[in-house]
């Protein structure tokens, strides 16, 4: 396989394929080495996460004829936190014959990630995406129609195009659905065998190359070795090491990180995404926030009173010429649609300026009340009946009689573990695809992308990359799992667990995992500066010496114990935190969700620096006590022309 | 809020029995797993053992959590999850008893946790399109009728979280089958398997110990989707016509 290295720093090669952008993949498909099936027969793939990507992959390969294994902590693998997704999952369909293109979406993807992502892999991704929705609905996904029987679209933040396929504001769910069938089908027939409640501790490296894991059977507490020719961690993103995130309440680093430590290399970690539209926080009890989906944004506006005097007031005694609508007065030509890194700091400023409304005065206003006018009571309630139940439920408001009150909160995280064009890490063998990788999303996702890549990952891209790997192991036979590399890795998850529960320290799980929250939600999270980042780096060392000298596990390592898998993922998010805020210190410059307040436009608007910041931050585990050692992709636009995103 | 919770315990040192606690100063806003979570935390902060409970998303989508709640899977709101039901609706003094879902088919496995897996067996059983990656038409290809599509995603909506068999007395899962059978019979993509299908997953569920249908329709009252059980009628006449036609699972 011809490949150029973009890569400044020797020793990362991201692979990418030679020639022109638009034909780099069409190129490497029709090059990559494959396997042949009978040979597939004699190749053990094992995938953690059953969520879009890990389904998805899981399914295709087992469809090729791979001998999968799939782990999962949940009960089932439709539990997986692409399930929650609301909104929509994009594609260059066209079908709205409003001049979109695979072009446009990948420029818009390229743009809106801050010119931060690999072009080749956006590109790629903006290609099969029109093959995902014609997978999507061969299989059953239920997608809006309109009355003519064909697809419906809507928009999404930062684009000027309706190309956002949806099913109602279940889209996430519907699509999960139709990956963990395609899934349920390959166990039926043999070709998967699933584990359920099995958490991923640890990854093995045999000869440099990964060749299995260490699992632990979440019943039993039973510690378990598999081995295989590939591993591919499908296991998300690290939102919950800000503790409240629109995360579900399991998803966690740990496998990723476990992977990190073992040689994989991380990718941007600071890059994370704060989502303009959630419910705000209500108490010191509240164990996660809600996201209201950002097709809100198509018919709902964003408004905080003009003057800090009426926060208080009901929105309806406030007059319309005293409410500022602020994303339309600061960016006309998107205005409520500007992307989600925009739109929450937007909001970030007007509560900074006492503007904020509700109890907390961290809330702005998202108004239905024109869009009631305009389109009626049931069209609104067609297209978001299921949003404005949900925040009715949880706050007692309802939205069609008072504006929704929103605040900004941790949703996606773009950074990951550092992959390739094929979606492999620096370990050999070991992949990530999903969230759980940095490469496409570049500083900020849009909206409707997340689902897109999940399964053009697992579906369209894996299944073809993965050979490439793969073709060079026919040879190797079964991975035996009674080698010395095994016993060890087994032996270190297995102290691991007797010192966390050894401990048997005063404090709870929970109350570090909520400290070390409010640490990279203060100092991390959507405005970040020299001093406070330096400060944190400092209180997450002494936060996690103090969790290993006083965190209280209760009860036994060989028993079902959510405590102990709680206290495990929040050591590992301890170390993740210093390791973003390492990340956020050293880019000097803002772009996309990592906004630097040093570096900003006069009109507060994020300031990047191309000349020392165009490249990918890739963090080298050095040891406990050591400083992380960073290594840098270059990144290269050669389609695109880089300039001051806006979206005025 | 002043309240008194009476949980079922079973598993480390409990043998299975309700035990009493009692939870002061809980605040209205909150969420009943979150009030649960408050509780955990003082039982650890005195060295007990917490009582364990499924839960994920906490918001109303991954099916996740269970709970029955002073006798009703999910509690008291009409289409509302646990994790969705919030504590407004209850008052200080109340006492509030706390049950897993309770089914042959659904195994506890400690306190309020109960294995689901025969659910996935169900699916695996035929509740899917046989359709490898790559050999899909154009999406648009197949039109459907809106109101069909629509009634096709009402099936589709099932989070397959068991409260319509913990809410049945046979413990059937005909709901939870039929929304299945339904979505994907409902849709052109579907008709192709359709026979097979259903015949394969009501064998499937028979083999799991679920009880029969006996039309008591509680399945759609508790169901947080609120699914309804005009899909059992619809899969019944699926079945029939599978069994008329000769086909076998």
């Amino acid at each position: 396989m011809a490949a150029k290295s973009t890569a400044s720093d020797s020793k990362l090669n991201a692979s990418i394929p030679e020639g022109p952008v638009a034909e780099k993949w069409e190129n490497y498909k029709g090059h990559v080495p494959l396997v042949s099936p009978n040979n597939k027969r004699r190749i053990d793939v094992i995938i953690i996460g059953s969520g879009l990507a890990g389904a998805s992959a899981a399914a295709s390969l087992g469809e090729l004829g791979y001998n999968v294994k799939v782990f999962s902590f949940h009960d089932s693998p439709r539990r997986a936190h692409s399930i929650a997704a609301q909104g929509g999952i994009n594609a260059a369909k066209n079908y709205q014959n409003d001049g979109d293109s695979v072009y446009r979406l990948f420029y818009d993807t390229i743009k809106g990630g801050d010119y931060r992502a690999r072009e080749a892999n956006v590109h790629r991704l903006a290609e099969v995406s029109t093959d995902i929705i014609d997978q999507c609905v061969a299989q059953g996904v239920p997608f809006a129609r309109e009355y003519g029987g064909l697809l419906d679209n809507r928009s999404f933040g930062g684009t000027q195009v309706s190309r956002t396929f949806y099913a109602r504001g279940q889209t996430g769910q519907q699509l999960l659905i139709g990956a963990y069938q395609a899934l349920s089908r390959q166990i039926a027939l043999g070709t998967v065998a699933m584990y359920n409640r099995h958490e991923m501790l640890d990854v093995v490296l045999v000869d440099g190359k990964c060749r299995g894991i260490i699992a632990r059977n979440l019943v039993t507490g039973n510690l378990e070795r598999h081995g295989a020719h590939a591993v591919v961690l499908c296991t998300g993103g690290y939102g919950n090491v800000f503790y409240l995130s629109t995360n579900a309440m399991m998803s966690n680093t740990t496998a990723a990180w476990r992977a990190h430590r073992r040689g994989a290399w991380f990718g941007n970690p600071c890059y994370t995404q704060i989502h303009p539209t959630c419910i705000p926080v209500s108490g010191d009890y509240q164990s996660k926030l809600t996201l209201m989906s950002e097709s809100l944004r198509n018919d709902g506006r964003c408004w905080v009173p003009k003057s800090s005097a009426d926060v208080k007031k009901h929105p309806a005694q406030i007059p319309e010429a005293d409410r500022d609508y602020y994303l339309e007065r600061r960016y006309p030509a998107f205005g409520n649609l500007v992307p989600r890194d925009i739109a929450s700091r937007a909001a970030k400023t007007e509560c900074d300026a006492g503007k904020g409304v509700g109890a907390t005065g961290l809330a702005v206003y998202l108004d239905f009340a024109d869009a009631i006018k305009r389109l009626g009571r049931n069209t609104v309630e067609e297209r978001y009946g299921n949003l404005f139940e949900m925040y009715e439920k949880i706050t007692g408001d309802n939205p069609y009689e008072v504006p929704m009150r929103i605040y900004p909160a941790v949703h996606y995280t773009m950074g990951g573990l550092w992959v390739d064009y094929e979606l492999m890490t620096t370990i050999p063998g070991l992949y990530a695809a999903g969230e759980a990788n940095f490469s496409d999303h570049g500083a900020n996702r849009l909206g409707a992308s997340a689902l897109m890549q999940g399964l053009a990952d697992g579906y369209f891209v894996l299944p073809y990359t993965i050979g490439s790997y793969l073709s060079n192991e026919i040879r190797t036979g079964p991975i035996s799992v009674y080698t010395p590399e095994f016993d060890k890795a087994e032996k270190d998850v297995l102290d691991r667990i007797h010192h966390l529960i050894g401990v048997q320290g005063k404090q709870s799980v929970e109350s570090f995992h909520r400290r070390l929250g409010k640490i990279m939600w203060d100092k991390c999270g959507m405005a970040r500066n020299a001093a406070g980042l330096k400060q944190a780096i400092g209180e997450i060392r002494d936060l996690r010496h103090e969790f290993w000298n006083d965190v209280f596990v209760p009860g036994r390592r060989d028993e079902y114990n959510p405590e102990l898998e709680k206290a495990w993922r929040v050591a590992d998010f301890l170390e993740l935190g210093q390791l973003m805020c390492e990340d956020a210190l050293h880019r000097n410059e803002s772009c996309g969700g990592h906004f630097r307040e040093e570096y900003q436009t006069g009109d507060g608007e994020a300031l990047r620096d191309d000349k020392d910041f165009m490249y990918v931050a890739a963090w080298e585990w050095r040891g406990d006590d050591a400083r992380p050692e960073l290594h840098k992709e270059t990144l290269e636009y050669e389609e695109i022309q880089v300039t001051q995103r806006s979206y005025k | 809020m002043n309240l008194t919770l009476k949980i079922w315990r079973q598993g480390g040192k409990y043998k299975g029995e309700f035990v009493t606690y009692k939870l002061d100063n809980v605040n209205e806003h909150m969420s009943f797993l979150e009030m649960l979570d408050v509780l955990n935390e003082q039982l650890i902060a005195q060295r007990e053992e917490p009582i364990a409970f499924e839960h994920d998303c906490r918001e109303g989508i991954c099916g996740t959590c269970s709970l029955v709640i002073d006798g009703r899977p999910h509690g008291p709101m009409k289409g509302t999850t646990t994790c969705q039901l919030h504590m407004r609706h209850y008052n200080d003094g109340d006492t509030i008893v706390i049950e897993p879902f309770r089914a042959k088919a659904f195994p506890v496995i400690r306190d309020l946790v109960v294995d689901r897996s025969a659910f996935d067996r169900i699916i695996q059983a035929g509740g899917y399109i046989s359709v490898n990656t790559g050999q899909a038409q154009d999406a648009n290809a197949i039109p459907i009728e809106k109101d069909q599509a629509s009634r096709a995603f009402d099936a589709a909506a099932c989070i397959g979280c068991g409260a319509c068999v913990a809410a049945c007395p046979n413990a059937s899962a005909m709901l939870f089958t039929s929304a299945k059978v339904s979505h994907l019979a409902l849709l052109p993509q579907g008709e192709v398997e359709r026979r097979r299908r259903v015949l394969a997953m009501i064998a499937q569920m028979d083999k799991e110990g679920f009880g029969k249908c006996s039309n008591v329709t509680a399945c759609e009252a508790e169901c947080p989707k609120e699914i309804s059980v005009s899909n059992i009628a619809r899969m019944n006449r699926e079945y029939l016509g599978a069994s008329f036609a000769g086909e076998t699972a």
